[in-house]
C-alpha cells in the first residue's frame, strides 16, 4: 500500500481484503514509472506486476493507438526478459519502439488474424512466466476474458497490456464497460510548448489514470517515453537551465 | 520415352519438344519415329520412375503427415489441418509448385474434398494451381470430362461410344445397367470422386523413421483416453531419441480408425526437444481437431524431423539467472497459428522507412543491433502510404495545411526535412528518386509523418505529392 496504515485496525482490514481479492499467493511486486507524482496515485507504489492494465488512445489514438503503443513499449522497456506482442493485423514500425527503448531482439511479434487467436495467445503468453511484459491489441475485451487473463498473469508475475483500439470514433465507448483489469488508462497527445527555434519538442501526453482497483483515479500531463521508456513530468522553461532539456534532434514522437 | 504394352511398342510419355512435333502418349513406336526422324527414344525405366516417386512422396512429407504416391505420375497428400502451417491452400500449393519447379519437375496441384475429387481437378483444372471450394468438389468434378474418373482406358473408350461425354451424365444414368456392362469399377469410381464412399489409402513411411505404435484390443474414441496414450507414446518415442542422440523438431500422430481412415496430428518445434511434457502438450492442444468416427484401433507417433540433440550444462550462476526459454511458448503458438506469424523485426541497413525492417524468427540468435535513433520514426506505419492534399511552398518548406482522409488540420509546428535517397541498386526508377520527410504537429497535438516525392526543385526526382506515411502519438 502506498499511504502507511492510519491504525492497525486499519492495517487488518486491508490485508483481510487483500485476502479476500486473491489469497496469499497474489504476487505484490509493483514496477515504478519513477514519476513520484504517478508513483503516489498508485497502490503499491508503481503499476502492479502479474496484472492486467488496460491502456485507450484519445481522439484519434483510439483508432491508430500511436501513443498507446509507446506507453505499453515504455513499460515494456522496463520490464526483465522478453515481450511478446499480440497484433490482430501488423502496422507497428520497430524502430519507433526502439526509440521507447524496447530494443528488437526483446520483442517477439505474434500475428493472429483474429481477435480470438489474439485473446488465446494473450493468455497463453501470461501464463507462461517466461516473459516480463506481453502486449495485446484489441478491440473488445469482455468481463470472462478480462478475468480469464488477469488470472493468468497472477499465476505468472508478467505485465499484460491490453490496448483498446477500435475501427472508428463510436465504438470507443466500448471502453467505459467493466474488465477484471486492475488498472486503466487513457493517453491522448498534448500540444508540445513552442520551442525557441522552429521544431517540434518532445511529444506531450495527456495520461488519464481512469481506474485503478483499491486507488484513485488521477490526471498527469506528461513527457512521452525517451530513449530508456521513461516518462517526465513537465517543468516550464522557466525552472529550469534550457541546457537539461533535450534538443529537438534528440525528441521522441 | 518407349515402353511395350502387350505385345505392342507404344509412346508411353513425351516431353515438351516432342509434344510440339506432333508426338502424342499412345501411339506406336514406329509411327513416332516415322514422324520425327532422328528421334531420341529412352526405354521407360517403370521401377526407377516408383522409387523416384517414392522418394518424392517421403519429401512431400513437409507438408503434411499423411502422403502416399500415385502411380504412375501423382502424389496424394492429405491436406487435412495441415494447411495453415503453410500460410493456407493458396500460398501451400504455390509454395509446393514453385519449389517442385526448382527441382525441374512441372507439377499441377488440386486440392478438394476427396482424393478421387482432386485427382480430377488437378489433371484438368488446375493451371497449375487449383482449389476446389469446401462441398463443392461433386459439382466441379460433374462438368468435367469422364476421363476425369481414373477408369481403365476401355471404360472410358466404351462410354464414348454410348454417348457419355461429362461425369455428370454418367452419373445421371441408371446405374444397375451400367454395372451390368462395366462391371463394378465405374460405380466405385463414381462414388469415390462424390466423397459417397471412402478411399483409405497407405500413408508412405521413411524406413528409419523413429516410430512408436500403440495397437488397442477395444477402439478408443473419448479425448481423455487419446490425451492418456499420447502421454505415453510421447515417453516410449523420447526414449527412442535418446537411445539414438537425437532431439525432435516435428512430430506426426496418426490415429488409424476402425472405419480405415487416418486422422492426423501434426507439431513442430523451433529447435530439436526431447522433453516429454512440452511435446505432450504440443500435441494434446489439438486433439480437439481430431474426429475418432467410431473409434480409433491404433495410434502411431513418429519424430518425422529428428536432429542431434546433445546435453547441455546449464549455466548457473549466483549474480543473475539466466534468461528464462521461451522456445516452448513459441512453439505452442507456432502450432496454433502458423510458423510464419511468429517473428521478431530485425535491423537493415537501409534509409527507406518500409525496407528498414525485416522480419526473422523468434528463435534467431539476437545481435544487439537496433535501429539508428536520430530521427523520429512513428510507432504506426501505414502499409501504404496515403496521398494528401497539401499547400506548402516549395523546395524546403512543411505544408501549412494538410487534409487526410477528409479531415483538414492546420500544421502548427513542423520538423524537416529528413531526405531519403532511392536505392538505386534496387530499381532503376530509384536512380534519382527523393523523399523529403517532415513531422508535423497539429493545432490538437497529434503528430503525423508526411512525406513529399521529389526534392522540391527538379521534377525528374519526383512527382512533387505528398503522402502521409505514418502515425506518431
Amino acid at each position: 500500500m502506498g499511504q502507511p496504515a492510519a491504525s492497525p485496525a486499519i492495517a487488518a482490514l486491508r490485508e483481510r481484503i487483500a485476502r479476500l481479492e486473491g489469497g496469499p499467493a497474489r504476487n505484490r511486486a509493483t514496477l515504478p514509472f519513477g514519476v513520484a507524482s504517478i508513483d503516489k496515485v498508485l497502490p503499491g507504489g508503481g503499476l502492479a506486476l502479474g496484472a492486467l492494465h488496460e491502456v485507450a488512445g484519445g481522439r484519434n489514438g483510439a483508432i491508430d493507438g500511436a501513443a498507446a503503443a509507446l506507453f505499453a513499449a515504455g513499460v515494456a522497456a522496463r520490464t526483465k526478459g522478453k515481450v511478446l506482442w499480440c497484433v490482430t493485423r501488423q502496422d507497428l514500425f520497430a524502430p519507433a519502439l526502439a526509440q521507447a527503448g524496447l530494443l528488437p531482439g526483446r520483442v517477439v511479434y505474434v500475428e493472429a488474424g483474429d481477435e480470438a487467436s489474439v485473446l488465446a495467445c494473450f493468455e497463453e503468453g501470461l501464463r507462461h512466466g517466461g516473459l516480463g511484459c506481453v502486449v495485446a491489441e484489441l478491440a473488445r475485451l469482455s468481463m470472462t476474458a478480462s478475468r480469464r487473463l488477469q488470472l493468468a498473469a497472477e499465476t505468472s508475475g508478467a505485465i499484460g497490456i491490453a490496448i483498446r483500439r477500435w475501427r472508428r470514433q463510436t465504438e470507443a465507448t466500448d471502453f467505459g464497460q467493466p474488465t477484471a483489469a486492475v488498472s486503466r488508462w487513457r493517453v491522448t497527445a498534448l500540444p508540445s510548448r513552442p520551442l525557441p527555434v522552429p521544431g517540434v519538442g518532445r511529444a506531450r501526453w495527456q495520461l488519464e489514470l481512469i481506474r485503478v482497483r483499491a486507488g484513485e483515479s488521477a490526471d498527469f500531463e506528461v513527457e512521452a517515453c525517451d530513449d530508456k521508456g521513461r516518462l517526465a513530468l513537465f517543468s516550464d522553461l522557466a525552472d529550469r537551465s534550457p541546457k537539461a532539456r533535450p534538443g529537438p534532434v534528440r525528441a521522441l514522437g | 520415352m518407349l515402353g511395350r504394352q502387350g505385345n505392342r511398342r507404344l509412346v508411353l510419355a513425351v516431353d515438351a519438344a516432342a509434344r510440339a512435333a506432333g508426338l502424342r502418349v499412345g501411339i506406336p513406336a514406329s509411327k513416332a519415329q516415322v514422324l520425327v526422324p532422328n528421334l531420341q527414344s529412352f526405354d521407360l525405366d517403370a521401377s526407377g520412375d516408383a522409387a523416384g516417386l517414392d522418394r518424392m512422396a517421403l519429401w512431400s512429407l513437409r507438408y503434411a503427415p499423411i502422403v502416399a504416391a500415385d502411380p504412375p505420375d501423382g502424389l496424394i497428400i492429405d491436406t487435412t489441418g495441415a494447411d495453415h502451417l503453410h500460410g493456407g491452400e493458396n500460398a501451400m500449393l504455390q509454395g509446393l509448385v514453385s519449389r517442385m519447379a526448382a527441382s525441374g519437375i512441372e507439377a499441377r496441384v488440386a486440392v478438394a474434398d476427396t482424393w478421387g475429387a482432386a485427382h480430377a481437378c488437378a489433371r484438368f483444372l488446375a493451371r497449375p494451381t487449383f482449389v476446389a471450394p469446401l462441398g463443392q468438389a461433386p459439382s466441379i468434378v460433374r462438368n468435367l470430362s469422364i476421363g476425369a474418373l481414373r477408369l481403365a482406358p476401355e471404360i472410358v473408350e466404351g462410354l464414348h461410344t454410348l454417348g457419355f461425354e461429362r461425369v455428370g451424365e454418367v452419373e445421371a444414368a441408371p446405374r444397375a445397367s451400367l454395372t451390368l456392362r462395366f462391371g463394378p469399377e465405374l460405380g466405385r469410381r463414381l462414388d469415390q470422386a462424390m466423397g459417397r464412399r471412402g478411399e483409405p489409402f497407405e500413408p508412405i513411411r521413411s524406413p528409419d523413421l523413429i516410430e512408436v505404435r500403440r495397437p488397442f484390443g477395444e477402439p478408443i474414441g473419448a479425448a481423455e483416453t487419446i490425451a492418456r496414450y499420447t502421454g505415453k507414446l510421447v515417453a516410449a518415442l523420447c526414449e527412442a531419441l535418446e537411445a539414438k542422440g537425437l532431439g525432435a523438431r516435428r512430430l506426426d500422430l496418426l490415429f488409424h480408425r476402425v472405419d480405415n481412415r487416418i486422422e492426423a496430428i501434426r507439431a513442430g518445434t523451433a529447435v530439436p526437444v526431447r522433453d516429454v511434457k512440452r511435446l505432450t502438450r504440443l500435441l494434446t492442444d489439438r486433439i480437439e481437431t481430431i474426429d475418432p468416427g467410431f473409434g480409433i484401433e491404433v495410434m502411431t507417433l513418429a519424430a518425422t524431423l529428428a536432429e542431434p540433440f546433445g546435453s547441455k550444462q546449464i549455466i548457473s550462476s549466483q549474480v543473475e539467472g539466466p534468461e528464462p526459454d521461451i522456445t516452448d511458448l513459441i512453439d505452442t503458438l507456432a502450432n496454433r497459428i502458423g510458423e510464419q506469424r511468429l517473428y521478431r523485426f530485425a535491423p537493415v541497413e537501409s534509409d527507406v522507412p518500409e525496407r528498414s525492417v525485416r522480419r526473422v524468427a523468434p528463435s534467431a540468435p539476437d545481435d544487439g543491433t537496433s535501429w539508428p535513433g536520430e530521427w523520429p520514426r512513428p510507432p504506426r506505419l501505414l502499409g501504404h502510404p496515403e496521398p494528401i492534399e497539401t499547400m506548402a511552398l516549395l523546395p524546403d518548406h512543411p505544408p501549412v495545411w494538410f487534409s487526410w482522409r477528409g479531415i483538414r488540420r492546420r500544421v502548427m509546428r513542423a520538423d524537416g526535412p529528413e531526405r531519403v535517397f532511392g536505392e538505386w541498386w534496387q530499381r532503376d526508377a530509384e536512380l534519382i528518386a527523393v523523399r523529403d520527410y517532415f513531422q508535423v504537429e497539429d493545432e490538437s497535438g497529434d503528430r503525423f509523418w508526411i512525406y513529399r516525392a521529389g526534392d522540391g526543385e527538379d521534377p525528374e526526382t519526383g512527382s512533387h505529392k505528398w503522402f502521409l506515411h505514418g502515425v506518431f502519438a
